[in-house]
């Protein structure tokens, strides 16, 4: 099976509401929340694509961008 | 009249009636003096296609018809006082949400379980009033069956035309006296199909936006235009709303669009009037004996002159003032402690000219009852 | 296709509290029905009262937003009147099993295809956190502040006895399952329930000192097991996620044009 790698992060900063669901939940500890408790890629480079933040997240504000590689 | 001819129940001629006017779905539950209809309902509507629901109470039974109706179909409940009570929330909901349906009530005698298998006509206010806010609301009765055929085929008319529940309030002796009635031959009375949007699919198509006439063409739920319904006020595009614009836009919306046209649902009947100078004012099974004591006394010289009155609500105020204009006497014949009294009064000059003649026994009062208030009235003792 | 295709986007962002986990079934609904490949048009969405019955507003399907606890009484109207339409009715636990108990065990003891989705969140949210049939014995609500002393329902096993063909539960911690239940409910010729366990942080967490979203989604994981795991045997009180029921039972509608068919005269 193809890897996947990361493109980006999409987040609809005026979605989420800072709940920190995507953030525990992430194996990678890619995500965390910004001055203004709203979720941001803080190490996009450790992201295994897993999607399970976009899955989870209750806001419906998290896309995960990703690439066959 | 042309039509076939038929020996059967006010109950009986009302689902004929329904049916006549297009009825696809009914959905009751089972309740003394209604049930006829739902046990006429369950074997007519297959025969034509149509759907027959037993639910599990009068409150999923209206819910079930209003969703009917929202797919599209000519939808009708039927219950009695009980369960007239339990329908109340949801008629605010087809109120509010302008879904088409009518919801006959054979009333019995009440409060509570009252008199289950003898007459009365104590919902005329809950009709009214029943259901909380705010609201305009048709209801309509009929003391004989061939009115009542007409009434109820009006019922689906004024549904559809408004986008309202209509309330029919029959009651125990006319549900289920037996009497002819002639089914007219299709097209006799003209039906009021449902006014669909012309809007095509991709083009913006707003539920609630009344045209200038007031009335709002529907889209069929599960048709080419996804749209929302809900109870709460609500904007052109039928979702949640709290802008004081728009809720002030909406209920008077759903006020003036049958206040501002009663002239197309006033029915009433009158007989004797030009010289009466004691009016009886009735309807439903109590109009039956007023008009027999009209007819009656006529023949023996007595001004006596009748309004039956067939529209309840909105209440046909400015007919029964000028019906009763020049009458010294206005006498109410109703079957409760007086609840049609009351608008009379509001709508004549000189409500000191009106009184009541009752029974709230559950009995049908009977022209000599009618008859000994009168002499009572005019002096001359029983 | 993204879950953005079937939103109502205008509406975002929605009104349910920060890790509310309604948000997360909406979620995890739409992507079942993006998997299912069906139209927006053929599916119509009936909700009752509450917060949860908010997630009809936020979808681009049919949607229809009723009165507490009638959901499934209007969405049995609908689905009789046309048949061809996928029927969902996502409900609270309250909506569906206090004010709308009737209702359910009804629709379940009919066996009409439409997926009933109780989303199990243990009180009344929109006003303010009273306790729910479902909050069980000694759980704290504005209503209980001396702790519960009503017991909560078993929403599988009711809807067992009632009669529905496909019963399953799941969390919203567990969203691939959670997804794929929806999508087999969907699926299922019958009545079929869903519940789907959902946390209240703002207040069933609150009030019980469950903590906070992610801390009550941990507590799914910890505290539920695959039904028939060997696990429940040696702890009793885990709760069993799954299928729990999948039958063939002659389905009302299908019946009833049966009926149809059978008795419709010939045009003459």
């Amino acid at each position: 099976m193809a890897k996947k790698k990361l493109k980006a992060h999409h987040i609809e900063r005026t979605w989420c509401k800072g709940c920190g669901i995507c953030v525990h939940f992430c194996p990678k500890q890619v995500l965390a929340l910004d001055e203004h408790n709203i979720a941001y890629p803080a190490d996009p480079e450790a992201c295994i694509c897993c999607r399970m933040c976009e899955y989870r997240c209750p806001d419906l504000a998290i896309e995960v961008e990703c690439q066959e590689t | 009249m042309q039509g076939k001819v038929k020996f059967i129940q006010g109950n009986e001629v009302c689902v004929e009636a329904a049916l006549y006017a297009g009825l696809e779905f009914f959905a009751g539950y089972p309740i003394t003096p209604s049930t006829e209809i739902a046990e006429a309902m369950s074997a007519r509507l297959p025969q034509i296609g149509g759907r027959f629901l037993q639910m599990e109470d009068e409150i999923s039974s209206i819910c079930a018809i209003i969703g009917a109706s929202l797919t599209g179909r000519k939808a009708m409940t039927a219950t009695s006082g009980p369960g007239f009570s339990l329908m109340q929330e949801a008629l605010g909901y087809a109120v509010m949400t302008e879904i088409p349906c009518v919801i006959v009530d054979v009333q019995r005698g009440g409060p509570s379980t009252g008199l289950p298998t003898h007459v009365g006509q104590g919902d005329v206010n809950q009709a009214r009033y029943g259901t909380h806010g705010d609201h305009a609301i048709v209801a309509l009765t009929a003391s004989n069956h061939q009115d009542m055929f007409a009434i109820t085929v009006e019922a689906f008319n004024i549904a559809e035309t408004f986008r309202t529940p209509v309330i029919l309030l029959f009651d125990e002796v006319t549900g289920h006296m037996r009497e002819k009635v002639v089914i007219p031959e299709k097209g006799e009375i003209s039906l009021v199909e449902r006014l669909r949007t012309s809007v095509e699919s991709g083009v913006d198509y707003h539920p609630y936006l009344p045209r200038e006439d007031g009335r709002l063409p529907m889209s069929d739920f599960g048709g080419v235009h996804r749209y929302n319904v809900t109870g709460l006020y609500h904007d052109m595009w039928g979702f949640p709303s709290d802008d004081p614009k728009i809720v002030y836009g909406l209920i008077r919306h759903l006020m003036d669009k049958i206040q501002n046209y009663t002239g197309n649902m006033t029915f009433f009947r009158q007989d004797h009037i030009e010289d009466a100078h004691t009016v009886l004012v009735s309807y439903g099974a109590a109009a039956r004996s007023a008009r027999h004591l009209v007819e009656n006394r006529r023949k023996r010289g007595e001004r006596l002159g009748l309004l039956e009155l067939q529209t309840l609500w909105p209440f046909p105020g400015d007919v029964v003032r000028k019906v009763c204009k020049n009458a010294d006497y206005i006498v109410v014949v109703e079957l409760n402690t007086g609840q049609v009294i009351r608008e009379v009064k509001l709508a004549v000059d000189r409500p000191e000219r009106v009184y009541l003649a009752n029974r709230i026994d559950g009995q049908l009062i009977s022209p000599t009852d009618i008859q000994n208030i009168l002499r009572l009235l005019h002096g001359k003792g029983v | 296709m993204s879950v953005k295709d079937y939103i109502r986007e205008r509406f975002f962002p929605h009104m349910w509290c920060p890790g509310c986990g309604h948000g997360v079934v909406l979620n995890a609904m739409i992507r079942a029905v993006e998997s299912l490949g069906m139209s927006k048009n053929e599916i119509v969405m009936v909700s009752g009262i509450g917060c949860s019955a908010r997630i009809s507003g936020y979808v681009d399907f049919h949607s229809m937003h009723t009165i507490h606890g009638r959901a499934l009484a209007f969405a049995t109207g609908i689905k009789m009147s046309r048949p061809e339409l996928n029927v969902i009715v996502p409900m609270g636990d309250g909506d569906a099993l206090a004010i709308g108990g009737n209702h359910f065990l009804h629709a379940a003891r009919r066996n009409i295809e439409m997926t009933a989705i109780v989303m199990n969140n243990r009180i009344y949210g929109m006003t303010g956190g009273q306790f729910s049939p479902l909050s069980g014995y000694a759980a704290a609500a504005s209503t209980a502040p001396y702790g519960n002393i009503d017991h909560g329902f078993d929403i599988a096993k009711l809807s067992e006895a009632a009669g529905a063909t496909f019963v399953a539960r799941t969390t919203t911690y567990h969203v691939h399952e959670l997804s794929r239940l929806i999508r087999d409910a969907i699926l299922h010729e019958g009545f079929s329930v869903l519940e789907v366990l959902t946390q209240c942080p703002t207040y069933f967490g609150r009030y019980n000192r469950a903590g906070d979203a992610p801390e009550m989604m941990e507590t799914y994981k910890n505290r539920t097991v695959a039904v028939g795991s060997e696990k429940k045997n040696q702890d009793p009180d885990l709760i069993e996620r799954g299928v729990f029921v999948k039958k063939e039972l002659p389905e009302y509608c299908r019946e009833y044009e049966k009926v149809i068919e059978k008795n419709q005269q010939k045009q003459t």
